[in-house]
């Protein structure tokens, strides 16, 4: 049996900052502000089923855009040459060193009345409010999680052996099949991991949907940051929910995965 | 042994006319004159090479020799830069490899992890759209071919080494193909499993009657399972022919090395039938050399019979002796060359011995390398007559050689004794050079070595890996120089 020595630090961390923080959240969740047994809070949080769903949507429509983009791109990476996948990664990473919100920021500038993109429409004949609206939300979703979608698919893909594509040709396979039948499959790890990276943040992040939202496109990330500065055990109530959900999906993601390798 | 005779030397006769003799006109796969280099590098040189229907054939040789290439170049994976190659008669060098007639066995099986059993062999089948019960009845019978019944639902990663092989055997087998082409299969398999599978192999070829077309390193498998074996070395095809004619007339030296056991030594044939060995006149019934040409002298470890010294032809001081089950092997130094010689009898170590080979079993070949020196020609680029020295220039590189001197631009035919070319130490080479062949010659190995635009002979006691890249260094202390034609000498004087 091999030492667990060397992870105790790792379990000291994960104790403290994870498993004290989650039943603290809990207790607050099923507490009121005296401190008595209550469900009281979930009821409150019901307030804000249209947010959750609208959220929710987001995060999923982000998340199949993320996917569209990425996964053609993936593919194509992974045949490239090993210094053309080094630049591409880096090219891919390179926005990620830059701070998140001034990213964001910057979409602002350039979305926003006069902003460089708006002018371009505005050319072109179109008068539509590029900022303020789930679309602009969505763009800078898909902008700041594109990263996290490209790089699990593209460590799939480069693991997928050339025999295997070689061999699918060598039994019949024409380029179509080669990707039905042995490339796509085959990824379904990375899509899974990929989707996960990109849709759990999306449905919980803040500030996206309230530099690139309008007054309607509050986001529950919003929301639980708004409510936790007012009332801790509403807000810890949320959160729970957010995080059932979150779990949920993970596990019904993973459930469709294992059939799909299978079968 | 009068009937015998004659018929060795047809053989030997009918290999010189050249090889392709005994075989029909209609191949079912055909090379010709392929070639093939990746970054200026050959990987094949010209090659051409005809596949029999329903035959097994071998491609062995040591890695880097072009024999996977050769392969892939049947499967379509890889597209030659000239040549064309033939299936059926007809040219399919712009087929790609879903579209040929052709199945493989991969090196590493390349089993798809994401199907099971059932669906892996299936593979093949599914695409050609084939009904359902058609593909269930053609799959259950290639499983039952390979003994692998009862295993359709299993996961490909909870197949051992060996059931992964049957599995990638049957997934290309069950789609009928003409030829089917093997890609070192077995190299995974430990020593045991090796042998069963090499029967079983040999077994379905024959019940099957497709042609299999088996690439390896291993001599032995090699022997044991081919119709006919191709010796390719350095991109080029050395030998084709049946194993027993592999082994027991060798086409050269590197052949004789390769395949099985061998003592190669320096000889001197004197005339037709006599050859000089170890400085005594030895009979052979090899002809056709010219008078005192050096030779390479092959005899087999098996071949060499121990005698009383007054008996032997040559003399030996036995140095270590082994046993090996169904024969000693021992090793005997004989005027100071190293013979390693197999017998039934044991002789100790220390004990002399005479030893005696009949003229049937001494093979004589051409010495893979065309001159006994190097002779190659290099400009003069520097000349420094008050130091007697020169800087010559060899590819591209300029070397320094001292104690003679020549005029700049002085074209000199340089002869250069093999013990001239050696690998530095520090492994800082005036050349960097492939090495082609590394054949131990009783005292020391002979390399043949290739750079750009030369092949140089080297002698060296260090053993050196075929088919790699060493750095060599020159040392012209005992070369010959000659001018080509005239320029001005000063200075430095020839020997």
């Amino acid at each position: 049996m091999k030492s667990k020595a060397p992870s105790i630090p790792y379990l000291i961390w994960m104790l403290l900052f994870t498993i004290i923080p989650l039943i603290m959240v809990i207790y607050y969740a099923f507490t009121d502000k005296s401190g008595n047994f209550t469900i009281q809070t979930f009821k409150d949080s019901l307030f804000y089923t249209d947010v959750f769903i609208r959220s929710l949507w987001i995060a999923l429509v982000s998340t199949l855009l993320c996917l569209v983009l990425a996964y053609p791109l993936s593919y194509v990476m992974s045949r490239s040459s090993r210094r053309g996948q080094n630049i591409l990664t880096m090219l891919i990473m390179l926005p990620m060193w830059m701070n998140f919100i001034l990213r964001i920021y910057a979409w602002v500038l350039l979305l926003q009345n006069d902003g460089l993109i708006d002018l371009a429409v505005k050319f072109l004949g179109l008068d539509v409010p590029l900022l303020g609206n789930a679309g602009a939300v969505i763009l800078g979703m898909v902008y700041n999680y594109l990263p996290f979608m490209i790089l699990p698919i593209h460590a799939v893909m480069l693991k997928i052996d050339n025999s295997l594509i070689e061999a699918s040709k060598d039994l019949g396979a024409n380029k179509f099949n080669v990707f039905r039948k042995v490339v796509f499959p085959l990824s379904i790890p990375g899509i899974i991991s990929g989707t996960t990276m990109v849709f759990v943040p999306t449905a919980s992040t803040f500030l996206v949907a309230q530099y690139l939202g309008g007054t309607g496109d509050k986001m529950i990330g919003d929301v639980i940051e708004n409510i936790f500065q007012r009332d801790k055990n509403v807000g810890s109530a949320i959160s729970l929910v957010l995080m059932v959900i979150i779990l949920l999906f993970i596990i019904v993601m993973n459930k469709f995965g294992d059939e799909e390798v299978v079968a | 042994m009068k009937s015998n005779y004659e018929l060795r030397i047809t053989n030997y006769k009918l290999k010189k006319i050249g090889g392709h003799n005994e075989l029909s006109n209609n191949p079912v796969v055909s090379l010709k004159d392929v070639e093939v280099s990746f970054d200026g590098e050959v990987i094949l040189d010209k090659l051409n090479l005809d596949i029999e229907h329903e035959e097994f054939i071998t491609l062995l040789g040591p890695s880097g020799c072009g024999k996977t290439t050769t392969l892939r170049i049947i499967g379509g994976f890889l597209q030659p830069d000239s040549g064309e190659i033939y299936f059926d008669g007809e040219c399919i060098n712009n087929l790609p490899p879903n579209k040929r007639n052709v199945n493989t066995v991969f090196q590493k099986y390349a089993l798809f992890p994401h199907l099971n059993v059932y669906e892996n062999v299936a593979f093949g089948l599914k695409l050609k759209k084939k009904s359902k019960e058609e593909i269930d009845k053609a799959v259950m019978k290639m499983l039952a071919v390979v003994d692998l019944k009862g295993y359709e639902k299993r996961p490909i990663a909870k197949l051992s080494g060996g059931q992964q092989q049957r599995v990638a055997i049957a997934r290309a087998l069950v789609c009928d193909p003409k030829v089917l082409l093997l890609d070192e299969p077995l190299g995974a398999l430990d020593l045991k499993l090796r042998k069963d599978m090499q029967i079983e192999l040999k077994q379905l070829q024959h019940q099957l009657k497709t042609t299999f077309v088996f690439v390896t390193h291993d001599q032995e498998e090699a022997l044991t399972m081919s119709d006919r074996v191709v010796v390719m070395n350095n991109g080029k095809i050395e030998q084709i022919g049946t194993p027993t004619d592999i082994y027991n007339e060798p086409a050269n030296a590197f052949v004789a090395d390769f395949i099985g056991e061998a003592n190669i030594l320096n000889g001197i044939m004197k005339e037709d039938g006599t050859v000089i060995l170890q400085g005594k006149e030895i009979e052979c019934i090899d002809t056709g050399f010219k008078p005192y040409q050096p030779v390479d002298v092959v005899i087999r470890p098996e071949d060499v019979e121990i005698v009383d010294v007054k008996e032997g032809m040559l003399t030996g001081t036995v140095q270590d002796v082994v046993f090996k089950g169904v024969h000693y092997e021992m090793e005997v130094i004989s005027d100071d060359c190293l013979w390693l010689i197999q017998s039934t009898t044991c002789k100790d170590t220390g004990t002399e011995i005479g030893m005696r080979v009949i003229p049937e079993n001494i093979h004589i070949m051409n010495k893979l390398f065309p001159t006994e020196d190097n002779i190659f020609t290099a400009k003069v680029v520097v000349g420094h007559a008050e130091e007697n020295s020169m800087e010559i220039e060899i590819e591209e590189t300029v070397i320094k050689v001292e104690g003679h001197c020549y005029a700049e631009g002085t074209t000199l035919e340089i002869t250069l004794p093999p013990s001239g070319v050696y690998v530095p130490g520090d492994g800082n080479g005036q050349l960097e050079a492939y090495i082609e062949s590394v054949i131990y010659k009783g005292k020391y190995n002979e390399i043949i070595l290739e750079t750009e635009n030369h092949r140089w002979l080297m002698t060296s006691l260090q053993d050196e890996q075929v088919a790699t890249s060493i750095p060599i260094c020159f040392n012209f202390e005992n070369a010959h120089f000659s001018e080509d034609y005239k320029g001005g000498e000063y200075g430095g004087d020839e020997e």
